[in-house]
């Protein structure tokens, strides 16, 4: 058991980096997104326009919080904070690095080591569309609520083959610990490749990814926010901080999921073939897993951005569609191939 | 049960609603039971103002009609009145004309696409585009110092030739804008998702087209192969090489594929009509002879073009006077923007954007 | 011309008058029989007249009542009395034909009186005439009966007048002033 202090300052530690993380992340939204479409993008505030996260979250905060008259005052309110805190709350049982020793101590780079990870990301994960619905039917306005149902109908559809994926991770490795998982994909497997996830399950993580995007609400599947179609979704009403929440929340989501992707796929803070614990003092190796952890969660979070600015948006029917006739169907099979190889090879 | 149906009001301010339509939409779910468009908010009573207007004076009227190919607007109306007038325009003139009109279907294409890839989610493609369409506005401004609205032209004839240089600004351009146009069609026509939104969305069957009074791109995406440029030729058009593009099925995929192929074969139009142009003596006329008073004797006529969106007609009735007597515009997306309930019935919300964006339905011709 | 000898073999006793202004012909025909006469124009083999491009109304008022260059002034007032008897119906409603076949356009036009403004629809031969319908009401009032839907198009429902008249000021009777919004 580790000490309050530690415990105490690895959660202020990791609050504070997803806040700045996702911050960043409009940032490079913007910027990327500017370099895609060969325009320039935001470049006034700070060089290459970095403080403009700042001056969104500045007007954001100052802007009139603006309450519809016919709104359900208390759902509305409560949409924002029910979609936020899940997405904050996520990142605490993924590692963001491996151990450091400080002082003699030492620390385990995660905020909770806890034996069911798994199962607390997914309840997690499931809550954050709470708060879409929430606010979609506490803003009375047929465009939200059409935004909450698309959300609560994408997320029980991809919440099976998000769960199947996830599920095969834990038949090859054995355990629900997300921490672990990382230590297992250490070394070489079928001796030249790396020992990631990815290799072990290619279709898992195929899987996986789609149903990631669709979870986060990204393009393709940013359905429940789709501005051509439904103005806004479900926060077409909401303005100010409590918008602000919610933009934010997505980018809190995506930050946990391309860390998820890491964590299970992407051997966490292993570099492949190096073992860096080997040749580094205990301090120098902790911070080096957290950046290499870092590094390998930025380009799928680069990912994200890519993929948004590039592929048009599905349609409600045809994600519904992909979801109950293609991914869940191949889940099911994955899993069952897992499961088989598994069993061949004990 | 009518009370299980959503009735959604789309618009008139929407993000999807360019400028100013409105569709009020009963859905069950999310599947339109029944959608209404209503019309009228751009409503500026254009027929009446030509009433009190010259014939000179309303050119720069047109420009406001379609506001994304101001151009075709400004040339059909000189048109119709040159007909009603019984002026002849010199070749010098005529040439410029297409020149500048398959300029502007170009930019007009350029919007329709690129819109319709907005409105499916893809906002990329969309800016590729739009660089190049700010050459052309570009162009449009060397030529007449407007972007937009460029009140182009005169009653029977071009004010200027092309500018020095235009034909070196085309040659270097014309790579370009090819490229672009390839870059968009690489991003989107075999996107996986691109052609399951588009493909059968919203198709319209040959007869129902022409029964409706379907023109342009929306109709020849049906399959059927009219355009006015070969069919009724003006400009000379008729002495120059193209293709017309067909669809099959009429749906949003066909329409979006037509505009694609049209805006190669505008590209053929123009290589060509420049080297006829340069064919020409530099001294060639560029105006007709045009009395400074403008009267029209007693008579009716009807003379249309085949604008960006289809058949753009201007129905002009002189009664000797210097003011058109009754002048009534016939907007291709008119007609084709009431068959939009027809349309999209069935069909699921997303689908609707969809089709009318594949309509390019702009409201500055539709309301006048 | 050719075009015209077909049409008046198709029509024969339906035209009132038929008229060619630099190569546009407009047929007008009696208004109680549009809608056999575009019948019998689009089932002509050799007209085919299948396409409807347009239709809209027409106001006639400045044009009977505008001064004619002939009429001398010291008879003027003499003729003001008689006139009236004399005017054609005020309304027009025209209609643009087209072949797809052929490629030749042609006007079919009708007069409608101001005290009688009720003519068919002929949506039932052409859906594209559902709107210009609706337009021809909203700007002059004429009313086409047999239509599906015919209310305002252009202006708001309760608009009091009809703005394509041409006894209709430019500038409008600021009707805007006394619109309700909402509920």
């Amino acid at each position: 058991m580790e000490a309050w202090g530690v415990a105490l300052i690895k959660v202020v530690f990791i609050w504070a980096w997803t806040l700045i993380i996702a911050t960043l992340m409009t940032w490079v939204e913007r910027r990327g997104s500017a370099m895609i479409q060969d325009r320039l993008g935001p470049n006034v505030c700070g060089p290459f326009g970095i403080l403009q996260p700042l001056a969104d979250g500045i007007k954001l905060f100052t802007k009139e919080d603006i309450v519809p008259e016919k709104a359900k005052k208390i759902l509305f309110a409560l949409g924002p904070i029910m979609f936020a805190l899940p997405a904050f709350s996520a990142y605490a049982v993924i590692p963001f690095g491996d151990k450091i020793v400080i002082g003699g101590k030492e620390i385990i780079l995660q905020v909770a080591d806890v034996n069911i990870g798994f199962l607390y990301i997914m309840a997690i994960g499931a809550m954050s569309v709470y708060g879409i619905v929430v606010g979609g039917w506490g803003s009375n306005n047929k465009f939200s609520i059409l935004g909450g149902l698309r959300s609560t109908a994408q997320l029980i559809s991809y919440e099976v083959p998000f769960g199947l994926a996830l599920l095969s991770v834990v038949i090859i490795y054995g355990t629900f610990s997300l921490r672990e998982i990382v230590l297992h994909q250490q070394g070489t497997f079928l001796g030249f490749l790396p020992n990631w996830g990815i290799f072990k399950q290619p279709l898992g993580f195929i899987l996986f990814i789609v149903t990631a995007y669709c979870e986060a609400n990204r393009v393709p599947f940013d359905l429940p926010e789709a501005e051509s179609e439904i103005v806004a979704g479900y926060h077409t009403e909401y303005g100010s901080m409590r918008l602000g929440l919610y933009l934010f929340g997505e980018y809190v989501n995506m930050y946990t999921l391309s860390a998820l992707m890491v964590t299970l796929y992407f051997g966490g803070w292993h570099i492949p073939y190096i073992d860096m614990s080997k040749f580094l003092g205990p301090v120098a190796y902790g911070i080096a897993s957290f950046l290499v952890f870092f590094l390998k969660t930025c380009f799928f979070l680069w990912l994200f951005v890519w993929v948004r600015w590039t592929v048009p948006r599905f349609r409600y029917d045809q994600v519904m569609s992909l979801g109950w006739k293609s991914l869940i169907p191949l889940a099911l099979l994955n899993l069952f191939i897992t499961a088989f190889l598994v069993q061949l090879t004990i | 049960m009518a009370q299980d149906y959503v009735k959604i009001n789309i618009g008139p301010s929407h993000p999807a609603m360019h400028g100013t339509l409105r569709v009020i939409a009963e859905t069950d779910g999310e599947t339109i039971i029944n959608a209404e468009p209503e019309i009228g908010y751009l409503h500026r009573g254009v027929e009446k103002l030509a009433e009190s207007m010259t014939y000179h004076q309303f050119i720069p009227v047109t420009d406001r009609l379609n506001y994304c190919s101001a151009i075709p607007n400004n040339v059909a109306y000189e048109m119709a009145v040159e007909k009603l007038m019984g002026i002849e325009v010199p070749e010098k003139a005529q040439l410029i004309r297409v020149i500048m009109m398959e300029l502007s279907r170009i930019s007009d294409h350029i919007v329709c696409v690129g819109i319709l890839g907005v409105d499916i989610g893809a906002l990329t493609p969309f800016f590729y585009l739009f660089i190049q369409r700010e050459t052309i506005y570009e162009m449009f401004e060397w030529y007449n110092g407007s972007r937009l609205t460029n009140t182009f032209g005169r009653i029977g004839g071009v004010e200027a030739p092309l500018f020095p240089g235009f034909e070196q600004k085309w040659i270097e351009f014309k790579p370009e804008l090819m490229k672009a146009i390839d870059e968009m069609d690489k991003l989107l026509t075999h996107n996986r998702i691109w052609m399951d939104r588009t493909i059968g969305t919203t198709a319209f069957s040959a007869e129902d087209a022409l029964n409706w009074g379907f023109t342009g791109p929306c109709l020849r995406a049906c399959g059927v192969k009219r355009d006015l440029r070969r069919d009724e030729p003006y400009c000379m058009y008729d002495k120059f090489e193209f293709d017309i593009p067909v669809g099959k099925y009429g749906d949003v995929f066909d329409r979006y594929w037509v505009r694609m192929i049209e805006m190669y074969e505008s590209i053929k139009i123009i290589d060509q009509a420049i080297e006829m142009y340069k064919a020409l003596p530099d001294d060639a006329p560029l105006m007709a002879k045009v009395p400074k008073i403008l009267k029209a004797s007693e008579g009716e006529i009807y003379s249309a073009i085949e604008s960006p969106n289809g058949e753009l007609g201007f129905y002009l009735r002189g009664d000797g006077s210097d003011k058109p007597y009754r002048l009534k515009i016939r907007p291709p997306c008119y007609m084709v923007y009431q068959a939009f309930g027809e349309l999209v019935n069935g069909e699921m919300v997303a689908d609707l954007i969809a089709c009318l964006s594949s309509l390019n339905v702009i409201a500055g011709e539709l309301d006048r | 011309m050719q075009l015209l000898e077909r049409i008046k073999g198709c029509l024969g006793g339906l035209i009132i008058d038929i008229s060619e202004f630099h190569g546009d012909i407009a047929v007008e025909v009696d208004r109680f029989k549009i809608v056999e006469a575009l019948t019998r124009l689009r089932d002509d083999e050799s007209l085919s007249m299948n396409f409807l491009s347009d239709l809209f109304g027409l106001d006639n008022k400045a044009f009977y009542e505008k001064p004619k260059k002939k009429a001398k002034k010291g008879d003027a007032e003499g003729e003001e009395e008689e006139k009236p008897k004399e005017l054609p119906p005020r309304f027009e409603v025209v209609y643009l034909l087209l072949s797809l076949k052929t490629n030749e356009r042609m006007m079919v036009k009708i007069r409608v009186p101001e005290d009688d403004l009720e003519v068919s629809s002929v949506t039932s031969l052409y859906k594209a005439a559902t709107w210009p319908e609706r337009e021809a009401f909203d700007m002059f009032g004429i009313r086409f009966k047999g239509h599906p839907n015919l209310k305002r198009l252009l202006m708001w429902d309760d608009f009091p007048a009809y703005p394509l008249r041409k006894d209709y000021p430019l500038e409008g009777r600021g009707e805007e002033r006394s619109l309700v919004y909402g509920d």
